[in-house]
């Protein structure tokens, strides 16, 4: 069963992206969208050799809404910044120490952080497992820093064991 | 055609594609007037993410309307376009953030003392 389909989620992650491109939820689809899929997940396996495992699914839901409502109010934010006639925010690097190590939810943090206009990922430091983070509008480097390890690394590090 | 559609939805589109025209917009003067390089590579990211995300909104709630099935495929788009923009932001920035340091300009964090370069040991 682990040589068939060595990424379950990764499978049914696909086979439903599919579907979802195909519009329609035929047998033919399905039949063929999982090939496909099993094919992946096997090719996927020489990258991602450990197993992937999801904890607490529904705390992904949550994230998803948290991250959602940051990225609009983020949007709005930004926006107001640059119809300013004279855009002038009070930008600023940051470098945050990081509890978390799992390599998904480090992908799933800079997709976050990057999709939010406010914030943007630069660089990530394995060794010292910080990450360096440049801020559109920085008013309080602590506050900021103690807000993303609060609404979303709390989260992540429930998820991923 | 357009004339056909009930007016609430004609109403809810329009707002949706205008807000996400203007969000998207927003980033693209942010782009040309921002000063420095770190400060434009937000811009875009609104057209990428709210910008984007509401025109395609806009459409999926037209087509689920006009053709009566639920059009959802502007969800996988949305999906690609916000896993694929950190690889491209992370590259221009980290190539950037290289030049900066060995031109040794100001204002640009310094480079961490001890550098581990996390390859894969060569299998021989």
């Amino acid at each position: 069963m682990r040589r068939l389909l060595p990424h379950p989620i990764l499978a049914g992650f696909l086979l439903v992206l599919w579907l979802v491109l195909q519009q329609s939820a035929g047998l033919g689809h399905i039949i063929f969208g999982g090939v496909i899929a099993i094919a992946v997940s096997i090719a996927a396996s020489a990258i991602i050799p450990e197993p992937i495992v999801i904890r607490r699914p529904w705390k992904f839901v949550q994230l998803i809404v948290v991250a959602g409502l940051d990225i609009i109010r983020s949007n709005l934010a930004v926006m107001s910044v640059l119809f300013h006639p004279r855009p002038n925010p009070t930008a600023g690097f940051i470098e945050m120490d990081l509890t978390l190590k799992n390599p998904f939810a480090l992908a799933i943090l800079a997709v976050i952080l990057t999709a939010t206009p406010g914030s943007a990922w630069l660089e990530y430091d394995r060794a010292r497992s910080t990450v360096l983070i440049h801020v559109f509008d920085l008013v309080d480097e602590a506050e900021w820093v103690a807000t993303v390890k609060k609404r979303y690394e709390a989260l992540l590090l429930e998820i991923f064991p | 055609m357009i004339s056909d559609l009930p007016l609430w939805l004609s109403i809810l589109v329009s707002a949706f594609v205008v807000l996400g025209a203007l969000l998207t917009m927003a980033g693209c003067f942010g782009l040309v007037r921002l000063k420095s390089f770190y400060l434009r590579i937000h811009g875009p990211t609104m057209g990428t993410s709210m910008g984007g995300g509401l025109i395609l909104l806009a459409s999926a709630i037209y087509f689920t309307v006009t053709r009566e099935r639920l059009v959802v495929h502007e969800l996988v788009i949305f999906l690609f376009v916000t896993l694929t923009t950190p690889v491209t932001l992370m590259l221009l920035a980290r190539a950037t953030l290289f030049r900066d340091r060995v031109e040794g300009n100001e204002g640009v964090p310094k480079r961490p003392e001890k550098i581990e370069t996390p390859a894969a040991p060569l299998k021989t």
